[in-house]
């Protein structure tokens, strides 16, 4: 190994540990006293080792948590589920299907996403107050159901798709949907797959839009809700190991996405920019 | 378009499937055009409007205030303006340091990475992409407690016999600190009498707060990941022929990057900074979680005030103007970076007969 190379991988290594070092703080520190925590930020070691934390999100009387994270599990799978249906149909018509006013459909798609998404804040209160789903899960995951960047993500891997699979289905005297839904679909499975991480995470750690549409507690999603636990609306003290455990916790399934569809999501956004 | 196939089909086969195009879109376009267009068009009339968050803001006893509410804020000269010009300020500081630091962060790590001699790369790409995935929201809890006054970050520095200070309650801006620290604490008269947007030339000066450097940070540290992925991508795509040729003329390593590797890297450097201006333009949910806005509103951002403004004191016609102005400052921005961009790519056209032919090929 040569001194270039010898330096290298010691920069990239302690690059990788400023990168690590936060999570392993954030998970040591759950798991101590309050005092320790204050007293002993660096130490990766909890001593004593406590799951009080923990305990209090999930049994205390106090604690909001289950319904939080209720809550977010609902939301995130209905959006994933509606996104992944309305933005593959979209993104099939308009890679496959000669209709007119296609060009209008994909000029005015273009055009939406180029609003930025903090324009949006108080029109989508607007809207959905005008609407009376203001503080309901209709009001929560309509307004995410479908986005401009997942079907464009759709259509460019329909266009991939040869066309001689459909014209035999055609043949067959397949409808439209059918086609669409037996035959091309199954065949999109690594665009799906991208679809649903992105839109998982996407509604998973999405915060704006649910402070704006939502404000009974009842309805509170984990971002907001350990975004209020943040500033403090149960502690007394800093009761740093409660806020970074919640954090903790709700990393966990965003977290475990990640590292299934790793190899997917690196070459995903490889691909993305080849195009 | 295929001409071809839509001739061999008949003009039945054509209407059926407008019938169908539409039915497919449609449930996309609805909830677009319900959740987006309409919005934003409703959001345009509350901006030139009194709308005071009671009813309906198309109800009848709501009224037309033309400029008004954009008035208030650009020239009002009151507190309104006066904090609207301190969240340009802040952010106009954010936007400045995150968006090259978190550029030449992402392409160091993309050329350290990228290359297929590195050991265990996956492990590093891996390391430097999770914080880009986890939410905002926990990233946030996790540096108020790095950088609380006991945190990690203090402790730290505490072993190199430097007092860190309280960085999430520090509202000192950097320059000035560093201005004290050369003995320069107060300001030239020129500098206090006259500003812009009710804020001090002084404090425009003032550099971003110690608490927003901790929020700069923290976006380098979620940003970088993603954009070191389209980096890699893109030098993947540089064929190893250039960089070969470049060595056989005896390029050195700083040659190399400058003048082979960074030219093909062009477009995907355009779409990284490109990105990173709207995304820097519009940090919001930080400051919700972080900061609200403190220490003395040296966080409060734009994006921010349109919340508070609207959702916090019912001035929703401020709020909606502000988010506008904030749109027309990322569209603004988008330009000129184009702009700036576009000029710099003559320069090097011209020195391009000096380099090898392969180079010439329009990336």
């Amino acid at each position: 190994m040569t001194w270039g190379t010898a330096f290298r991988y010691a920069l990239l290594v302690s690059i990788a540990v400023v990168y690590v070092f936060p999570f392993l703080i954030q998970i040591a520190s759950s798991f101590k006293t309050d005092a320790e925590a204050a007293q002993n930020p660096l130490s990766l070691v909890p001593n004593p080792v406590t799951g009080a934390a923990y305990e209090f999100l999930f049994t205390s009387p106090q604690s909001d948590f289950p319904t939080w994270t209720m809550n977010s599990v609902v939301v995130t799978l209905a959006v994933t589920a509606g996104r992944v249906f309305f933005n593959s149909l979209a993104g099939y018509a308009l890679a496959r299907l000669e209709f007119r006013g296609r060009g209008a459909v994909f000029a005015g798609l273009v055009a939406v996403m180029a609003v930025p998404g903090v324009v949006l804040l108080i029109p989508k209160f607007l809207v959905v107050n005008q609407l009376g789903i203001y503080n309901s899960y209709a009001g929560m995951v309509l307004p995410l159901l479908a986005d401009a960047a997942g079907i464009f993500i759709m259509k460019n891997f329909f266009e991939s798709i040869p066309r001689s699979v459909e014209e035999a289905a055609k043949i067959d005297g397949a409808g439209l949907f059918r086609t669409y839904w037996s035959i091309v679909l199954p065949m999109a499975r690594p665009a799906l797959i991208t679809l649903v991480i992105l839109s998982f995470q996407g509604s998973w750690n999405e915060l704006a839009h649910f402070i704006v549409v939502t404000s009974d507690p009842d309805l509170a999603v984990l971002t907001k809700g350990v975004a209020s636990l943040a500033s403090g609306a149960i502690s007394q003290g800093t009761q740093y190991p409660l806020k970074l455990a919640a954090a903790f916790l709700m990393t966990i399934p965003v977290a475990v996405l990640f590292f299934v569809f790793q190899r997917q999501i690196m070459s995903t956004t490889e691909g993305a920019v080849k195009e | 378009m295929p001409v071809a196939s839509q001739r061999s089909r008949g003009s039945s086969m054509r209407s059926r499937e407008t019938a169908a195009g539409w039915l497919f879109t449609a449930p996309a376009l609805i909830i677009l055009g319900l959740f987006l267009v309409i919005p934003v068009l409703m959001a345009l009339w509350v901006s030139v409007s009194d709308w005071d968050g009671r009813g309906s803001p198309l109800a009848g006893d709501v009224s037309f205030v033309g400029a008004d509410n954009y008035e208030a804020l650009l020239t009002g000269g009151g507190l309104t303006t006066r904090d609207f010009g301190t969240s340009l300020r802040n952010n106009l500081w954010y936007v400045v340091l995150v968006v090259p630091l978190q550029t030449v962060v992402s392409l160091t790590l993309a050329m350290l990475v990228g290359r297929r001699a590195i050991r265990g790369r996956g492990l590093f790409r891996t390391a430097f992409y999770f914080p880009s995935v986890t939410s905002s929201v926990a990233i946030t809890v996790v540096f108020l407690f790095l950088f609380s006054s006991t945190g990690a970050v203090n402790k730290l520095l505490s072993f190199l016999s430097i007092e860190g200070p309280n960085w999430f309650n520090d509202p000192r801006g950097v320059l000035h600190i560093a201005l004290a620290g050369m003995g320069v604490d107060s300001a030239p008269a020129a500098l206090t009498t006259g500003g812009l947007l009710g804020v001090t030339w002084w404090e425009w000066l003032a550099g971003p707060s110690v608490a927003m450097v901790t929020l700069i940070t923290m976006a380098i540290f979620t940003t970088s990941g993603t954009f070191m992925l389209l980096f890699i991508a893109a030098l993947q795509n540089i064929p190893a022929e250039l960089e070969e040729a470049a060595m056989v003329d005896g390029a050195t390593s700083r040659q190399r990057f400058f003048r082979v590797t960074l030219p093909q890297l062009r477009p995907t450097l355009f779409t990284v900074i490109t990105l990173g201006l709207i995304g820097t333009w519009q940090v919001f949910d930080q400051i919700y979680v972080g900061t609200d806005g403190g220490p003395a509103k040296t966080t409060v951002t734009p994006a921010y005030l349109s919340y508070t403004a609207s959702f916090g004191s019912q001035r929703w016609g401020e709020g909606a103007a502000i988010a506008f102005i904030l749109f027309a400052i990322i569209v603004t921005f988008t330009i000129l970076q184009r702009v700036v961009l576009r000029e710099r790519t003559t320069v090097p056209r011209r020195k391009r007969f000096l380099q090898p032919v392969d180079e010439r090929r329009p990336s």
